[in-house]
């Protein structure tokens, strides 16, 4: 279809700002490159993003079992509230703020107490940037205490790969260490990275093989005692939050995804919110300010000299906060821990499903996603994890996320999310396994799928050699 | 796969090619742009960059991996081949044309292979 | 208690037992007891959907909604045309994740390349990332993009918004990079401290004074040391002003939040970047680009890939995945409405407005601190501020900022003759 910029009539235009009613002046030196902005009315407008909305896949066009993203439902009354006026018209830099201070307050509050941390800070806008938060605060933990030596991040390699990424960004060396055979961390491994110039460890749990790792107080003893300090990546909270938390299985800092396991949607690709939670003994290194609640006010409070700065300008992706609190008002003590103990039954109930035809990796019981590995297809007729998920599109679903984790080939990652109901699953479970009887009888066909989507397979290829970043216009 | 009897290899998968006694072209082996698939991108090493044997100089990118290249030989880089970076296919088209740099004041080149041991290693890597 | 669980009890029992577990607590049979909470969360009981949003409404009453603003430094309130959250309300757009599975994801995919295309024209440079988190942090993405193993220094001007410094000095603290500030002289960052060690320099245009800076002779000072040029920019002030490219700045970045997003607390918000071809494989985050499908149809995906964490890990120079996608939905949609007309339009007000606030905020004493020319935002001085902005506040108006000698005063389109003629009023009572 069409770009804005080929829809544009010169000359055309919406009438938004009245005349201007001050005597109009010009600066002395002014722009004389050309702005091409598209010239349109409200109804090319209007109709073009309609268009480019249909040929997006939201949660509300299907089943959206994208594994480590959490695709639940996103609730229409968390949208309401974040429109409210008192919210969205509100500057960063004024007073009489007590509701925006409040919700930042409770959210902390609710957030610790799902999380078993101390305190929190929301100034994080997403989970990779969460996460160089918290590794931040490792660095600074050390720096305080004169171990300057300790720039070792030991991340297994089944990890996000920002993990890696944000410790690099943060000046620590990654020391990777593989996985056991099922996916846990190998204890013996990590005995061995540790060491004097450990300065921690990145661990998600369940683990992104969706397996909840049963030595989880032995693994982050063994860092504790090295001298380390652990860092829980909060990707997979949704399988556990209400049944275990990070602060006892003895995490020190965490960060979690609001737009994962609290339900603020994704917009495609963000915004986003971070935060990041800590125990009281890191509290004082925490980035931005902090709401405190005294003689019946909140208020703002400067964090000392050992904090670490800032991470963002003003106060984080506020209106997701807002999101996040009218959601966890709505569940509630009951509701918290129903969430988990639903997407963890959704996960298993549809693994049960493809179990007898799909090689899932995960023989036992998983959390709230696990994984598929097409390895032994690919051998036998050539259908890749890729083409699969490919066909999964013309049976009206978003795919599962695809070749991760690293250490399965061929791997697709499904998370059902508690969000969707039991017929929606058994219609998922038909359509896989009739892509599985398909692919069996005829793998040609599976390369070439989808043949229902807007545009087929692209030439990904050609996109990144010769790239084309921009619209090109005439002159 | 084509192995070009006058050329030397690494175990890597680079391939050299002695232009003096002290100079050469590294490039990568039919083997390695098979295996790597589509090439999209190289991150060539910047000139006057040292080369230390068996450590990685440059890398070159397909759309869904990076893969780091290491210098067969000690040297100094004094020339790279601007040209792939416009045109990587080059090296999937051409592997033994497409050199991606030029090394001088090169040593330790004894155990390079050739085109015969290289083949070996491959035959096994495919294993 | 709310709930957004669609099974019933008894499905959740028929679920169960096909899948062989007896309970719902079965199904976390390996998780250690000792692990598990014991007893319940210390939180309200859930609510129904109406003691939610009565909630909700009663919190966000005990703020302040001001009629009149005259308060930037930093976030901006603009007017926003009435299509633009009628196209980013659109659930689509709302709930779809990053743009994975191109297929199924054309639209979004071509509204980023859409928006990357106007962010071009606005700062004049050749390409532009899908956006980062808010224009803080592209700065300290910027800086980022200039790591070179050699050298361990930047250059920030110390007229630049202060969270903006504040965010590059804690990014650049963890890289163990150390940050020279140049001081401001008269309201324009001072160069004569700088020199060749630094791998960068940082500036902002209009500065956070609302000066106008000469960007094209701090670029041409600055390339003579070698440094790479940064140019924080407000997106108004590129449809009027001199581009950074025309000053020769390399990287361009900036808060996108005047395009359309509500003031919002501070965020969401919208970091965008742009920069040569020469430094496009430096560029943090996603970048989508334009290829074409099997059937030889226009197709868009994330491209250039290979730079990124997912693929890199350790060795990618930012972690950046999730970024402000539907901010920049808004940002677009925004340029779409107003035009190229619209936003000089808009950018002459900006311009024309704050220069009539600040002729009359001085005939009623508040002399301008800063000779130089400025764009939508000036500092007067000021004795007593807070007397002055507590005055403003009980007839709902939001003053401008105080700042450490005077206070920093924002006009926009939006701020009526009538209401500066009111505003002035005030302060001269």
């Amino acid at each position: 279809m069409k770009t804005l910029f080929e829809r544009s009539v010169a000359g055309r235009h919406c009438s938004i700002l009245p005349e201007c009613d001050v005597p109009v002046r010009t600066p002395e030196h002014t722009r004389t490159q050309p702005l091409h902005l598209p010239e349109l009315s409200e109804t090319d407008i209007s109709r073009h993003y309609t268009e480019l909305a249909k040929q997006t896949f939201g949660v509300n066009d299907g089943f959206y079992p994208l594994g480590s993203c959490t695709m639940k439902y996103n609730p229409k009354v968390n949208e309401q509230a974040a429109s409210l006026e008192g919210f969205a018209e509100v500057h960063p830099l004024q007073d009489h703020v007590q509701g925006c201070l409040e919700v930042l307050a409770t959210a902390e509050k609710y957030l610790c107490e799902i999380t078993g941390m101390n305190a929190m800070t929301f100034q994080p806008a997403a989970g990779a940037h969460g996460e160089l938060t918290g590794l931040m605060l490792i660095k600074r933990y050390h720096e305080k205490h004169g171990n300057t030596a300790r720039t070792k991040i030991i991340v297994p390699d089944s990890a996000h790969g920002t993990n890696p990424a944000s410790s690099a960004m943060c000046g620590f060396t990654v020391v990777n260490i593989p996985s056991a055979e099922d996916g846990c961390v190998d204890l013996d491994r990590l005995r061995e990275a540790c060491g004097e110039d450990t300065a921690g460890l990145m661990l998600t749990n369940p683990n992104t093989l969706g397996i909840f790792d049963k030595h989880i107080r032995e693994i982050t003893d063994i860092v504790h005692e090295a001298g380390g300090l652990c860092y829980y990546d909060g990707a997979n909270l949704n399988a556990v939050m209400g049944i275990a938390r990070p602060g006892d299985m003895g995490f020190d800092c965490i960060h979690l995804n609001l737009h994962k396991s609290f339900s603020t949607p994704h917009g495609g690709g963000g915004p986003g919110s971070g935060p990041v939670g800590c125990k009281s003994f890191l509290e004082a290194y925490l980035p931005g300010e902090k709401v405190v609640f005294e003689n019946g006010e909140y208020r703002w409070q400067e964090r000392g000299e050992e904090s670490i700065g800032a991470v963002r300008g003003f106060h984080g992706n506020f209106l997701v906060v807002v999101k996040a609190l009218t959601y966890l008002l709505t569940l509630g003590r009951e509701g918290v821990p129903a969430v988990a103990e639903n997407a963890v039954l959704n996960a298993n109930y549809l693994k049960h499903l493809l179990e007898g035809t799909y090689d899932v990796t995960n023989k036992g019981v998983c959390m709230h996603e696990f994984v598929l590995t097409l390895e032994g297809m690919k051998k036998e007729t050539g259908v890749s994890a890729m083409d699969i998920a490919k066909a999964l599109q013309d049976y009206g679903m978003h795919p599962p996320t695809m070749y991760f984790p690293l250490n399965v080939h061929e791997a697709l990652m499904v998370e059902p999310t508690e969000t969707e109901s039991k017929e929606t699953l058994d219609a998922a479970a038909a359509a896989f396994l009739e892509i599985y009887e398909k692919a069996k009888a005829d793998p040609e066909a599976m390369h070439h799928t989808p043949l229902h989507s807007p545009i087929t397979r692209p030439d990904e290829v050609k996109a990144a050699r010769h790239p084309v970043l921009r619209y090109r216009f005439d002159d | 796969m084509n192995t070009p009897k006058e050329l030397k290899y690494a175990k890597t998968h680079e391939w050299v090619r002695f232009t003096s006694e002290t100079e050469c072209e590294v490039g990568l082996s039919d083997f390695a742009q098979d295996a790597l698939g589509d090439l999209v991108f190289v991150n060539l090493p910047e000139v006057d960059a040292e080369a230390v044997k068996d450590e990685t100089i440059c890398d070159v990118e397909s759309v869904k991996a990076v893969s780091d290249v290491y210098a067969p030989v000690n040297g100094t880089v004094s020339e790279v081949n601007e040209e792939l970076l416009d045109s990587p296919e080059l090296i999937n088209n051409d592997p033994y044309g497409a050199w991606l740099f030029r090394l001088k004041d090169v040593s330790g080149a004894e155990d390079l292979l050739d085109a015969e041991a290289y083949e070996k290693v491959c035959a096994e890597e495919e294993h | 208690m709310g709930s957004y669980i669609p099974s019933t009890v008894s499905q959740q029992e028929e679920m169960l037992k096909e899948a062989g577990f007896s309970s719902l607590g079965d199904l976390y049979r390996d998780v250690p007891e000792d692990l598990k909470l014991q007893g319940e969360l210390n939180l309200p009981e859930g609510l129904s959907e109406l003691e939610t949003a009565k909630t909700m409404r009663r919190i966000a009453s005990h703020n302040k909604v001001y009629e009149s603003v005259f308060r930037g430094a930093g976030a901006y309130r603009h007017y926003i045309p009435a299509i633009v959250k009628s196209v980013v309300n659109k659930e689509e757009f709302v709930t779809a994740y990053t743009p994975y599975q191109a297929e199924i994801s054309q639209g979004v995919l071509q509204s980023i390349f859409e928006y990357q295309t106007m962010i071009c024209e606005l700062t004049g440079m050749e390409v532009a990332n899908a956006s980062v988190y808010d224009g803080a942090v592209a700065a300290a993405e910027a800086v980022s993009m200039c790591r070179s193993p050699k050298k361990k220094k930047v250059f920030v001007s110390g007229a630049v918004h202060p969270d903006a410094l504040k965010v590059i000095r804690t990014y650049c603290w963890a890289a163990g990079e150390e940050v020279c500030v140049l001081p401001a002289k008269d309201g324009r960052t001072d160069l004569s401290a700088l020199d060749g060690e630094a791998t960068c320099l940082y500036v902002q245009q209009p500065n956070y004074y609302g000066v106008i800076e000469d960007l094209k002779q701090i670029s041409e000072t600055a390339h003579g040391f070698g440094l790479t040029v940064i140019a924080g920019v407000e997106p108004f002030a590129m449809c009027l002003l001199e581009t950074p490219a025309e000053c020769g700045v390399d990287i361009a970045v900036g808060e996108g939040q005047p395009l359309g997003m509500p003031l919002s607390f501070g965020g969401p918000y919208l970091g965008f970047m742009a920069t040569n071809t020469k430094l496009m494989r430096k560029l943090p985050g996603r970048i989508v680009g334009e290829t074409t499908d099997t059937e030889g149809r226009r197709a868009f995906v994330l491209t250039l890939q290979a730079r990124e964490q997912h693929i890199r890990r350790e060795k990618a120079s930012s972690n950046v995945c999730s970024n402000e996608a539907l901010c920049a939905l808004t940002a677009s949609v925004y340029l779409a409405a107003m035009g190229p007309e619209g936003m000089k339009e808009a950018a002459r007000q900006c311009y024309s407005k704050a220069h009539y606030l600040a002729d009359r905020l001085e005939e009623a004493g508040l002399k301008r601190v800063y000779e130089a020319d400025f764009f939508n935002e000036f500092v007067t001085v000021c004795d007593d501020p807070e007397a002055l902005l507590a005055k403003l506040d009980a007839k709902g108006i939001l003053g401008g900022l105080p700042v450490e000698n005077g206070i920093l005063w924002c006009a926009t389109e939006l701020n009526s003759k009538a209401e500066i003629d009111a505003l002035v009023k005030e302060v001269s009572a």
